[in-house]
């Protein structure tokens, strides 16, 4: 089984969550895998003592000129959808930036002068952790297109740990790198705050997962804070609550120094287990 | 003269970066055009009591529509597609629209012209009307939809040609978090960028990360740290953090539930509580902010 931890809006704790609910159920006996798809900025390893298994290089296809037999026809540039080839005078450059690796370019030049060849966009490093696996997936700076690297990422733990319960950490927002991270999970755990940016981001998040077909269900974090709307909106659209962790400077200052928080934060554990007992019952 | 652009943006989330844009858009209003480019999770015209007065669809990304009638099932629109966005049903083949990644090949290979490129709404633009008298530009994504990226681009434009028809100083921008496309949108073109992190682990990786990519633009920066006392030694990482990498600490603000609470009230916090300390500190930094972006 997959779950996704995400949330419309960011720093409302999707990585508190996850490095603890992975810690949490791995302490319980279970064979726990947890993935960190915020390739952009990966953090969950901030919080967890790793010992470093092995680094793979994530690579996505890109075409490579080979000048020998082009003939200049410009046919590879009219098919780039994506304006990453152009012809300059008798050169053909590509953008790999803005490659999208659909191959058109490569499989329709008549005299097979673009190759696709791997090349570089991040790092997906498997640690291991005292009691669970932990993979994690890292964009290179300037690298424009996370979704190649969050589905290599999600490839690699689907190989190498078939068995476990899979929690990924998914990226913040509603575009292409969330729905990426969480297409193929069979529950998405959406986490949010009581306030009106939270509520904001819910719907939006809500409505994203509705379109993918995804069953959903809620964390409150920073409970107590703000207003109820967040409460009113689950309750409407029959969306289960399945937790809420109130609202806590000590969670806070506990977070800032890197710590797990379920051993040091009584109700915070309490938390976990409505949710560890949810997730039990999911079918 | 082109208005200055002012981007405050934060590789992590929740750091305060929008309450804190929201301010300086509240303080600056009569003097500069507000864009909201965090199009992901877009919460800043809340704050600003935006009217939406204006819309415009966002067209953008192409889908391939599959003719039932000319599909002749032959597979291979099927066989070029990177993107397993392609169904082989009984007697044609169909397009799953949110794999579909609108690089046309499929639709240059079918024999019978069965398949059309067809482009997406995805998402919309709006022009309001703020507190203060302001101008915002902000944007909805569709639920779904890529190219946020796009998108960001596509609300700055519409800033710029704003400021320059109204003749305003600045610009605003609440950018987008992370370091990808829509970050690297909202960080063209820009004159000053405000970063806001907080004094916890994860605020000073995401620091670290986000100047490496401030860096390569070519633009001023300074550096706000909010929650600055939640954890005094990571304070003073990001602090030695941005002596060594030459970006002024402008402001060092306290965890302050007013945060908050001014955000419940749908207000920036200059407004809400116009003359405490935080706010204070706020205008302050608004003020550095300027002087960096005239200089």
């Amino acid at each position: 089984m997959t779950i996704t931890i995400a949330s419309g809006k960011g720093g409302t704790g999707k990585t508190t969550l996850s490095s603890n609910l992975a810690s949490y159920l791995a302490s319980q006996g279970k064979n726990i895998v947890l993935a960190d798809l915020d390739v952009e900025e990966p953090n969950s390893s901030l919080f967890l003592k790793l010992d470093k298994v092995e680094t793979k290089i994530a690579n996505k296809m890109v075409p490579h000129w080979e000048k020998e037999n082009c003939t200049l026809c410009g046919k590879c540039v009219d098919v780039c959808a994506f304006n990453a080839i152009a012809k300059i005078f008798d050169e053909i450059l590509v953008y790999p930036q803005l490659c999208h690796s659909c191959y058109a370019c490569s499989e329709l030049c008549p005299t097979d002068s673009l190759p696709m060849r791997p090349e570089r966009i991040g790092e997906i490093t498997h640690y291991k952790t005292k009691n669970f696996d932990f993979v994690e997936g890292r964009i290179d700076l300037g690298q424009e297109m996370s979704v190649p690297l969050i589905a290599q990422t999600i490839d690699y733990v689907n190989e190498n740990f078939s068995d476990s319960l899979k929690l990924f950490d998914a990226p913040p927002g509603t575009s292409c790198p969330v729905i990426e991270a969480t297409k193929e999970s069979d529950f998405v755990i959406l986490i949010t705050e009581s306030t009106p940016f939270g509520y904001n981001d819910l719907v939006l998040a809500v409505e994203t997962m509705r379109v993918l077909n995804k069953k959903i269900g809620v964390v409150i974090n920073r409970y107590g804070i703000g207003d109820n709307q967040v409460e009113e909106y689950c309750k409407k659209e029959n969306i289960p609550i399945i937790a809420k962790i109130q609202n806590d400077k000590e969670i806070a200052k506990t977070y800032a120094k890197g710590e797990l928080l379920y051993e040091k934060i009584p109700h915070f554990k309490n938390s976990l287990d409505d949710i560890v007992k949810f997730i039990g019952e999911i079918k | 003269m082109n208005a200055k652009e002012i981007v405050v943006i934060s590789g992590k989330g929740g750091s305060g970066k929008t309450s804190l844009s929201a301010s300086f858009a509240y303080l600056e209003a009569k003097n500069a055009i507000i864009a909201d480019c965090d199009v992901d999770a877009a919460n800043m015209h809340i704050l600003l009591g935006a009217d939406f007065e204006k819309q415009e669809d966002f067209m953008s990304g192409e889908v391939a529509v599959i003719s039932e009638d000319l599909c002749t099932n032959c597979g291979d629109c099927y066989n070029v597609c990177r993107f397993d966005a392609i169904t082989k049903m009984d007697d044609f083949h169909k397009v799953d629209p949110i794999a579909c990644e609108g690089c046309w090949y499929c639709s240059r290979v079918c024999g019978h012209g069965a398949i059309e490129m067809l482009t997406q709404k995805a998402g919309d633009v709006f022009v309001s009307n703020i507190k203060n008298n302001g101008k915002m530009v902000h944007a909805k994504l569709g639920f779904a939809a890529e190219n946020s990226g796009k998108l960001v681009s596509q609300v700055k434009m519409k800033a710029k040609e704003l400021a320059q028809n109204l003749q305003k100083e600045f610009i605003v921008v609440d950018g987008s978090p992370g370091i990808g496309c829509p970050v690297i949108s909202s960080l063209s073109g820009a004159m000053v960028a405000v970063l806001v992190t907080e004094a916890t682990v994860s605020g000073l990786h995401d620091l670290k990360r986000v100047q490496q990519l401030v860096k390569t633009f070519h633009i001023r920066s300074c550096c706000i740290i909010n929650k600055a006392d939640l954890n005094t030694e990571r304070a003073n990482e990001i602090e030695e953090f941005c002596k060594k990498e030459n970006i002024e600490v402008i402001a060092k603000l306290p965890y302050d539930i007013t945060f908050t609470k001014a955000m419940s009230e749908a207000k920036p916090i200059v407004e809400f509580d116009e003359k405490s300390e935080v706010s204070n500190l706020i205008k302050e930094s608004w003020e550095k902010i300027k002087e960096l972006a005239r200089k």
